[in-house]
């Protein structure tokens, strides 16, 4: 098998994971879109360092050639599955009652004044504010 | 020092991340039954399917760039240490995203 055949079954193994076995169902979710993007950057960055300057060295056989910032095509779809099956369990866990708190943010001075600001002007534009 | 190349990239990824904690207040790490039951089941998995890939030759590692510790199967220790770190920065950025859009996630 190649990387290319396996990294395609990685991402379909982390999306049934997501969807059928834990059914955390994080692709179906803004919060994941807005968060994917910012881990994806981070990511181009480290694997670029990483084949760019050749510590990790691939056969050419076992992939299809195509490069993003040094890094095969095939180590993106590797990366999201990763983070997918980490998010998916981690979810998960908190779902099932496995430390859900302290939440996000809370105890943060520096969110609670962004998050003042926020709701103060949605609610000057007659906006109420997302649960 | 060349041989701390995959290792300085380790540090670089928490340090890109680890600010969220105590600056957002994202309580992940604060979590840690948590977070360590999170990442022990991608570890496993990431390091088995490594270890199939290098067995099939589809990767190998510049040993001048690695620090030479060897786990068995041929996998650097920093691979290993690849499949912490990844999980623990993509759950920092996650909930450091959750916590200032404030959109459900689907834990509450």
């Amino acid at each position: 098998m190649t990387y290319t055949a396996a990294v395609l079954l990685g991402v379909a193994g982390a999306l049934v994971v997501d969807l059928v076995v834990l059914r955390t169902r994080l692709v179906t979710r803004l919060v994941f879109w807005a968060a994917y993007p910012i881990v994806l950057v981070f990511q181009l960055l480290s694997n670029g360092i990483l084949t760019g300057r050749k510590i990790v060295i691939y056969d050419p056989a076992a992939i299809l050639g195509l490069r993003i910032a040094y890094a095969p095509v095939e180590d993106l779809l590797f990366g999201f599955a990763v983070v997918l099956l980490t998010l998916s369990i981690w979810i998960f866990l908190g779902r099932r009652g496995v430390q859900r708190g302290p939440a996000a943010g809370d105890g943060s001075a520096l969110l609670r004044r962004l998050h003042a600001r926020r709701s103060a002007r949605s609610a000057g534009g007659g906006v109420g504010e997302r649960p | 020092m060349r041989h701390l190349a995959y290792v300085f990239v380790l540090a670089g990824c928490l340090a890109a991340a680890l600010w969220l904690e105590p600056v957002l207040k994202v309580n992940v790490l604060r979590r840690r039954r948590r977070l360590l039951l999170s990442v022990a089941p991608v570890l496993v998995v990431f390091v088995l399917w490594d270890l199939g890939a290098i067995a099939a030759g589809h990767w190998r590692f510049d040993k001048a760039q690695t620090t030479g510790i060897m786990l068995p199967g041929g996998l650097p220790l920093e691979e290993a240490l690849f499949f912490v770190v990844v999980p623990v920065c993509a759950i920092l950025g996650f909930e450091a995203t959750r916590a200032v859009l404030r959109r459900p996630a689907g834990d509450e």
